[in-house]
């Protein structure tokens, strides 16, 4: 038993280290497979509050750049709307909507990592809730990861674990979103079968196969497209159409009928 | 040896906020991202307590693990260095650190260099190890460390010049 004591009086340093270790290192490979840890993550209080005061210094300064962005996007929606030609008849009726949208603004992004995560000045206060798709008025930015009172963080699309499900415009063919953490503007679109014919500049999309994001909101386009090793299926690099390292206003959608569709599904995991 | 504890405890949090507000956005080349709050751990007093300097180093980097959404790749990275300081100290110093009158002031300025070299090396061998987490892209790793060690050093080396401890 003294020898006991003594053993752990002599190497508690070294104990301590390796406990610590230990404990971090658990943290960490427990999120590499799964969602990132709810006790890690930048919408906890402290964190989310300082990047908020930092964002409210910082958001003066590109004003007129957003400004004229987001110009662009209502100028783009006003385009739709005037040459929509039964815009007069349609109902805008709570039973027929299937999307809310919720406003929020950047206030951390990262790209240079492997798993990148985006923090929002949105949350539970707000109603966003963990698995909402966030976007741009360019296209897809990731899927609301961790939420507290008044913060959320995302995980972008430049994350190892990221898996969207996207499509070729105006096509069927679906495959899975991935990134392969080399570039910060590229993504790969993997699994389209061989048979497809792909041309380079084609536009991708979000498919209809995820609850998350409606159908065919604008993720990137072509750039260049190989086969993989099983010589079956094409690994297509995507060009985002969001530069990743400059977001600041973003569009969390909720969709209403998420929770009716993933109670279908577990039904059918159950029998 | 109370406003040892007060510099130290200043020290923490403004490295912590230089860190996660300044220096993880600074994205140079688009990747490089210095690591400046190692310097805690350099300029921290060395005769003391072991246990609470492995405490400490753990608390540091699981506050920047808080912010930049890492999950505890920097606390295992921080601990690691802070549990193998001795050992580098007597590596760069020789046995002379262990006297009670030695100070990192009083030492040439290239040992100080290597000890610095040494501490962000090993960290940032650990921290980015554990980030990509595969040999296959062992190229990517070395790549990481050199180029974001290089940064971070001569970032450190700024730091150190402008505050520099000689009155403690």
């Amino acid at each position: 038993m003294q020898q006991i004591i003594n053993f752990i009086i002599r190497y508690k340093n070294f104990l301590l280290y390796i406990f610590l270790l230990i404990l971090s290192l658990a943290f960490t490979i427990q999120s590499h497979s799964y969602h990132q840890s709810a006790f890690f993550n930048s919408s906890n209080w402290i964190a989310g509050n300082i990047y908020g005061i930092s964002h409210g210094i910082t958001t003066y300064f590109d004003l007129d750049e957003e400004n004229e962005k987001l110009l662009q996007d209502n100028k783009k929606l006003r385009d739709q709307l005037f040459n929509l030609e039964s815009s007069a008849t349609i109902n805008i009726d709570t039973a027929n909507i299937k999307y809310t949208i919720v406003t929020g603004q950047v206030i951390k992004n990262s790209y240079a990592d492997q798993r990148n995560y985006i923090t929002i000045n949105r949350g539970k206060k707000d109603s966003v809730k963990q698995d909402m798709g966030v976007i741009t008025d360019l296209g897809v930015l990731g899927i609301v990861e961790n939420t507290s009172q008044k913060f959320a963080t995302v995980q972008s699309v430049l994350n190892k674990n990221s898996n969207i499900n996207a499509k070729i415009k105006n096509t069927n063919h679906f495959g899975s979103l991935i990134w392969d953490t080399r570039n910060y503007d590229i993504v790969q679109l993997i699994d389209i079968p061989r048979l497809v014919p792909l041309t380079i500049g084609d536009t991708i999309v979000t498919g209809a196969m995820s609850s998350i994001f409606p159908e065919n909101i604008p993720i990137g386009t072509i750039k260049k497209f190989d086969l993989d090793i099983s010589k079956s299926f094409y690994t297509i690099d995507v060009d985002l159409f969001n530069d990743m390292t400059n977001i600041k206003n973003v569009y969390i959608i909720n969709n209403l009928e998420r929770e009716e569709i993933l109670e279908l599904e577990r039904t059918i995991t159950n029998e | 040896m109370n406003s040892g504890y007060l510099i130290n405890i200043i020290r923490f949090i403004l490295l912590v906020l230089v860190q996660v507000l300044v220096f993880n956005r600074l994205n140079f080349f688009g990747f490089i991202n210095p690591m400046v709050y190692i310097l805690f751990l350099y300029w921290y007093p060395i005769k003391q307590n072991r246990s609470v300097f492995i405490g400490l180093g753990f608390l540091l980097g699981l506050s920047i693990d808080f912010f930049s959404d890492t999950m505890a790749l920097h606390s295992a990275a921080t601990i690691t260095i802070a549990y193998l300081r001795p050992t580098m100290m007597r590596f760069v110093f020789g046995i002379n650190y262990e006297f009670q009158s030695f100070k990192l002031s009083n030492t040439t300025k290239a040992q100080q260099f290597t000890f610095l070299a040494l501490l962000i090396l090993v960290h940032h061998l650990v921290y980015f190890s554990l980030e990509i987490f595969s040999f296959a892209n062992l190229l990517l790793i070395v790549k990481k460390v050199l180029s974001i060690g290089l940064a971070s050093l001569i970032l450190c080396l700024l730091f150190g010049s402008l505050f520099s401890v000689d009155k403690e």
